[in-house]
């Protein structure tokens, strides 16, 4: 029995090295991809404060852009993450682990830590360099609570990226992933807009979307406010992140070479 | 335990095609064994059975004692695998690379630490053991492939295609590898190729394959004794007379008909020196102009020729020149 845990934790273990040694490797394609939500966080952040002035009574707070962009670079890095399984087939590697003496399951759980750990570290480098433009945030206790919900909500997407990595069989499915996937959950999201005045319709599909959850839940930790309840957050992501793992584990269990 | 591999009308069926059919063999311990056929004859289908990699559709198989079915991780923990694509992380270095698999293998720090030296040394990549794989040459990916396959001490090494697209300079030193892990580890291996003096420089038993069937298996001298003699190559001034000349060497009893092709005719005959003369007479007697004649010992060669009727060289160029691509394709 104790053979049998040290070997999943060492299974996980090694797993979760590669990914830290790829990303290690990639320095210059990380920074690239913190590009993005740093222009969306100085340009619509400065766009948004001077035309919703008006509008919405009082001015717009740009650190309410903040949560979003982060969960938005979880989601991303998180289903990259776990999409990459079809590089690994395509380029071999695969073989190389699914010939190896260990479980399947623990194979994905690792590559899920490991990609889970590389996205956490892009969402806390976007919450210091939002602080670092003057955002601020409630409490350390809530910056580490924010910590915490970009793991659990990490380990729900990349658990789906590797269930859908698994069932698809070339890189033109990722591609159509990346489209069809992740641009609506981002914009279907409470990451760019409150989710208190939408059209009925709308608020069932941002409803249906656990990133709304993820960025809620960032939202209340770091900046206090937010309007789904952070108890109900806290459980959708939770069940959301157990379920994915189950069902990324299962069907990458199936996978075949 | 008798055998290291043992399996029994072990079958494979893709939708309409049967890549492995009913194969049954035997490889004993420490054995040096090859499967040698052209593309597409089922090898790699074959030894994916063997190394859990695949499902059999019918049939068994048991690798050092267990089941490949139902004892595979049994299996995978006493076999190493090269496969015929590369399967290394070209991101990582040459020495994580190892370090990872010593890791899934259950090795513990010192041993790895070890283990990765003693693999780096036999293949001779020590000195760039510290460079991203992405910047190394298809021979040592190889190389570095066979060192991976090596660092859990397996008790059974399969190795699909090792030399496929390498210089002859890189081939000969992987030979030597192979040897050596056979000789002196006591490695059980099963290695594929549809390179001749591979199978014949390397294999103590080769199985012919072709078409998912085992067409002849023997050591490489029994194979070639088996043709009966010197191997005389007959070229013909008219192809037509080709069958005419092949009844007439039936009918006398002096020569075995190999094979023929585009205007020649290969025989097999006892003292190839002595019988020269007496086959001339014949095709002149005849009226059947022959243009040139040569002797020489038999190779794997005709032996493949003579099983299947096609030389293996003729699928090979196309293959050499894939394998340079997709080693290229993968540096972008
Ligand atoms: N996954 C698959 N799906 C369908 N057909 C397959 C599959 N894998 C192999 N085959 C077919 O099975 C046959 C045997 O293929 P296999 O790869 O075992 O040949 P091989 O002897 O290794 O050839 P090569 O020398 O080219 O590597 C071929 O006809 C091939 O097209
Ligand atoms: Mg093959």
């Amino acid at each position: 029995m104790k053979k049998k845990v040290d070997r999943a934790l060492q299974t996980i273990y090694t797993m979760w090295l590669r990914e830290m040694l790829r990303f290690w490797r990639s320095k210059s394609r990380i920074i690239g991809s913190l590009a993005t939500p740093l222009f969306f966080l100085v340009f619509l952040g400065a766009g948004f404060s001077s035309s919703f002035q008006v509008a919405g009574g009082r001015p717009f707070d740009p650190s309410y852009l903040a949560p979003g962009l982060i969960g938005m670079v979880v989601l991303f890095s998180s289903m990259m993450g776990g999409v990459s399984i079809i590089w690994d087939r395509e380029f071999g590697f695969l073989k190389e682990i699914l010939i190896a003496p260990v479980s399947r399951f623990f194979v994905a759980l690792g590559k899920a830590v490991g990609g889970v750990t590389t996205s956490v570290i892009q969402g806390v480098l976007i919450m210091i360099i939002a602080s670092l433009m003057g955002i601020e945030y409630k409490s350390l206790s809530g910056v580490f609570a924010a910590i915490a919900i970009m793991f659990i909500s990490g380990i729900g997407f990349i658990g789906l990226g590797i269930a859908v990595a698994s069932r698809i069989d070339s890189h033109e499915g990722f591609q159509m992933v990346m489209s069809f996937l992740t641009m609506p959950l981002v914009l279907l999201s409470g990451a760019f807009f409150p989710i208190s005045k939408l059209p009925a319709w709308l608020t069932v599909l941002v409803y249906a979307n656990p990133l709304t959850y993820g960025v809620e839940a960032l939202r209340y930790f770091l900046l206090g406010e937010s309007i789904i309840p952070i108890s109900r957050s806290i459980i959708i992501l939770i069940a959301f992140a157990l379920a994915m793992t189950f069902l990324g584990g299962k069907l990458f269990g199936k996978m075949k070479v | 335990m008798l055998y290291a591999i043992e399996t029994e009308e072990i079958t494979k069926r893709f939708d309409d095609i049967v890549a492995v059919n009913k194969i049954s063999i035997s490889v004993k311990p420490g054995e040096l064994f090859g499967l040698l056929g052209p593309n597409g004859a089922g090898k790699t289908t074959l030894i994916s059975m063997l190394s859990t990699i695949a499902e059999p559709t019918s049939g068994t198989a048991k690798v050092w004692g267990f089941d490949v079915e139902k004892e595979s991780s049994s299996v995978r923990e006493n076999i190493g695998m090269v496969f015929q694509g590369t399967t290394l992380d070209d991101r990582l270095t040459g020495r994580e690379n190892l370090d990872l698999h010593g890791r899934l293998y259950g090795l513990d720090g010192k041993t790895r630490k070890k283990r990765i030296e003693e693999v780096l040394a036999l293949v001779e990549l020590a000195e760039r053991a510290d460079s991203i794989v992405k910047t190394y040459s298809g021979g040592m990916m190889r190389r570095l492939e066979i060192a991976r396959g090596l660092m859990h001490h397996p008790h059974v090494l399969f190795l699909d295609e090792p030399t496929l697209g390498l210089d002859p300079q890189t081939r000969n030193h992987i030979w030597e590898y192979i040897k050596i892990l056979n000789k002196v580890e006591g490695v059980t291996i099963v290695l594929t190729t549809h390179y001749m003096e591979e199978a014949d420089h390397l294999c103590e038993r080769i199985a012919i394959i072709d078409h998912g069937d085992i067409v002849a298996l023997d050591t490489p001298e029994a194979l070639k004794d088996r043709l009966g003699g010197d191997v005389i190559t007959l070229q013909l001034e008219n192809p037509d007379n080709i069958s005419k000349l092949c009844d007439i060497y039936d009918k006398n009893g002096c020569a075995r008909i190999v094979s023929r092709q585009n205007g020649e005719v290969f025989i097999t005959v006892k003292n190839g020196e002595h019988q020269i003369p007496h086959i001339l007479s014949l095709a002149s007697g005849a009226g059947i102009s022959i243009l040139a004649v040569s002797l020489r010992k038999p190779t794997l060669d005709d032996v493949f020729l003579h099983h299947t009727g096609r030389a293996i060289r003729d699928t090979r160029a196309s293959e050499v020149e894939q394998v340079g691509f997709k080693i290229r394709s993968r540096r972008k």
